[in-house]
């Protein structure tokens, strides 16, 4: 059989296999769910709250919202914070000390990244379903637009990720960039609308992923008439498809050539020496 | 026999900044050949090592390992290499079994007619002596144990050519016996070409049928244990008894002083010992006298700097 097929093949393996792992060890598993429950306490809270100028319920809004975000959030920080780690702890070098070891690693991160932010998705929406009144779940346009919009994002992250993940020189550094997130978050009108930030501030949030996956998400799962929250009261789903598309094509344009550099930096001594500097700062 | 030499370096040379690491480092291994890499801390062992594993780029010189420059060979020839690398926490989830396992198929588009790859999993974590953690979970191995998965990790391709460096750093004693006793297997059997650092000389001189000891980024000794230490002594300490008393004497030529000694006192010459220095002596005399001729240059450009 082909050789790169057979990489391929057993990436999706690799990628199940450690996806499995991220389900049954309470050391991945624990976060995730702790996380997810924070979340859904906030929108909990904010039940009550009506979105300014209806009197739909903000914890909806903002459920739906969490749901897009977490996709690319996801897509973007596991794998950029795994790629920096497992650069750190060998994992990567091993991979390239093996025939077409490289395409294995990455699909099988891609696999798993990809099954974790779905298997997130789908518990916080049934989870949602329960607590929170509104979601308009019943027409099939709603399950399209949500798969087209799941897809597009893990599309237009997952690349993005792989470049900071190969950028940042440790994986305590990429630390770093989960809190640069946050603050692309907070503007990103996941947890507010969007249309209350000052303009010049909306138009930075809408430069990032985060704004059109809850855009989109709200627009696969909210009633028709919450539109008219929304930025020139449209749901603007070819928008939406334009700049996730564009990520996902600068994604894909940097990140193989960011990814060979840094695997051919990879060596035995170079693992070593940062295994040394990881066990200094230990101490 | 051209088409025997597996790994071929010429004049071999790395410079950080203004440093050599390697100076003009010249060696050649025959298929099947065990070669170990001995030599002081920051002597450019592993910088060898790791510029015929494809691994680092190198200033100048000429490699080649299986017929390829490491550093431009695809895929084909990396199938044929086996790396041992040094683990830490990596794939501290997967089973013992199910990384070697996993591991290993990618070898699977690469055999060649007599040469099936790669090893079942499960015959070679028995040979390692890891059949009872085959379950287990990586990071519950000791630090034993996880060397022994490296080292099958570094084999389960059937390497034509294997690259270990300081393999049997941590090991027991019993765990370092049955390390030595699997490098022949792959040597004996299977025709591997071996390379391994080591700053173990016990190790080397049990191991490797050729020695390189190699400081200040060159090679300053080729040759078996057994030439090396022939060549650097030029005296040999004789012991014996006669009538009860026990002698010693240093003699540079102990040949022929046996021989004198025999015909002086015939039958009344007992318990002869004759012991060259060993490899501990012979690669100490060496690296000392590497140094030396190295530091007059050294002295001089101190001293001119302070005149100057």
């Amino acid at each position: 059989m082909n050789a790169s097929l057979t990489a391929a093949r057993l990436g999706y393996r690799r990628g199940w296999i450690e996806f499995k792992q991220t389900l049954t060890n309470a050391d991945t598993l624990v976060p995730m769910v702790i996380v997810t429950m924070a979340f859904l306490g906030v929108m909990l809270l904010t039940r009550t709250t009506t979105v300014p100028g209806t009197h739909f319920s903000l914890g909806t809004t903002m459920l739906t919202s969490v749901l897009g975000m977490s996709i690319g959030v996801n897509g973007l920080t596991s794998m950029g914070t795994l790629l920096a780690a497992e650069r750190e702890d060998g994992t990567l070098l091993r991979a390239k000390a093996i025939p077409q070891g490289m395409t294995g690693y990455l699909v099988g991160k891609i696999v798993t990244v990809s099954l974790s932010t779905l298997i997130g998705v789908a518990g916080t929406l049934v989870t949602g379903v329960f607590l929170f009144s509104g979601l308009a779940l019943g027409s099939a346009a709603a399950w399209l637009t949500l798969i087209w919009v799941l897809a597009l994002g893990l599309a237009a992250t997952l690349p993005i990720g792989a470049v900071l993940g190969s950028l940042f020189p440790s994986a305590r550094s990429s630390g770093l960039m989960t809190l640069a997130l946050g603050g692309i978050v907070a503007i990103s009108g996941i947890f507010y609308p969007i249309t209350h930030l000052p303009h010049w501030l909306q138009w930075v949030g809408q430069v990032f992923p985060f704004y059109w996956l809850g855009l989109g998400m709200r627009s696969a799962l909210l009633p028709t008439s919450l539109v008219a929250v929304e930025i020139g009261h449209s749901w603007r789903h070819l928008a939406t498809l334009g700049v996730l598309a564009g990520w996902a094509v600068i994604g894909l344009a940097v990140a193989p050539w960011l990814l060979r550099r840094m695997a051919r930096r990879e060596s035995g001594s170079s693992v070593a020496a940062r295994h040394e500097k990881a066990m200094l700062r230990a101490r | 026999m051209a088409e025997d030499i597996v790994v071929d370096v010429r004049d071999l040379r790395m410079r950080y900044g203004r440093k050599d690491v390697l100076d003009g480092v010249s060696f050649a291994a025959r298929r099947g050949e065990v070669l170990a890499l001995l030599g002081p801390n920051g002597a450019g062992k592993t910088t060898t090592i790791e510029i015929l594993e494809g691994f680092r780029m190198r200033s100048a010189g000429q490699v080649s390992v299986l017929g390829a420059d490491p550093a431009h060979a695809g895929e084909v020839w990396r199938a044929r290499i086996g790396v041992v690398l040094q683990s830490w926490r990596d794939h501290a989830r997967w089973r013992v079994g199910e990384l070697l396992e996993h591991l290993g198929a990618y070898y699977a588009p690469y055999s060649a007619p007599g040469l099936p790859r790669p090893w079942d999993a499960g015959e070679l974590i028995a040979t390692v002596g890891l059949t009872e953690h085959a379950r287990q979970k990586v990071r519950r191995l000791s630090g034993g144990q996880r060397r022994r998965l490296d080292v099958a990790i570094g084999i389960v391709g059937r390497p034509e050519v294997l690259f270990l460096d300081e393999p049997t750093a941590g090991f027991d004693p019993e765990a370092r016996r049955e390390f030595h006793d699997l490098v022949h297997r792959l040597a004996d059997r299977d025709e591997a070409t071996i390379l391994l650092t080591t700053h173990d000389l016990d190790e080397a001189e049990k191991l490797a049928d050729r020695i390189l000891i190699l400081s200040g980024g060159r090679i300053i000794a080729d040759g078996s244990a057994d030439e090396l230490s022939r060549r650097m002594s030029t005296q040999a300490e004789v012991r014996w008894s006669r009538d009860g008393q026990r002698f010693v004497h240093s003699a540079q030529e102990p040949t022929r002083f046996v021989r004198d000694l025999f015909r002086q006192y015939g039958e009344s010459v007992e318990d002869l010992e004759v012991r060259r220095a060993g490899l501990e002596d012979t690669y100490m005399a060496l690296v000392r006298q590497a140094e030396y001729a190295q530091e007059p240059t050294a002295e001089a450009a101190r001293r001119f700097s302070v005149t100057g």
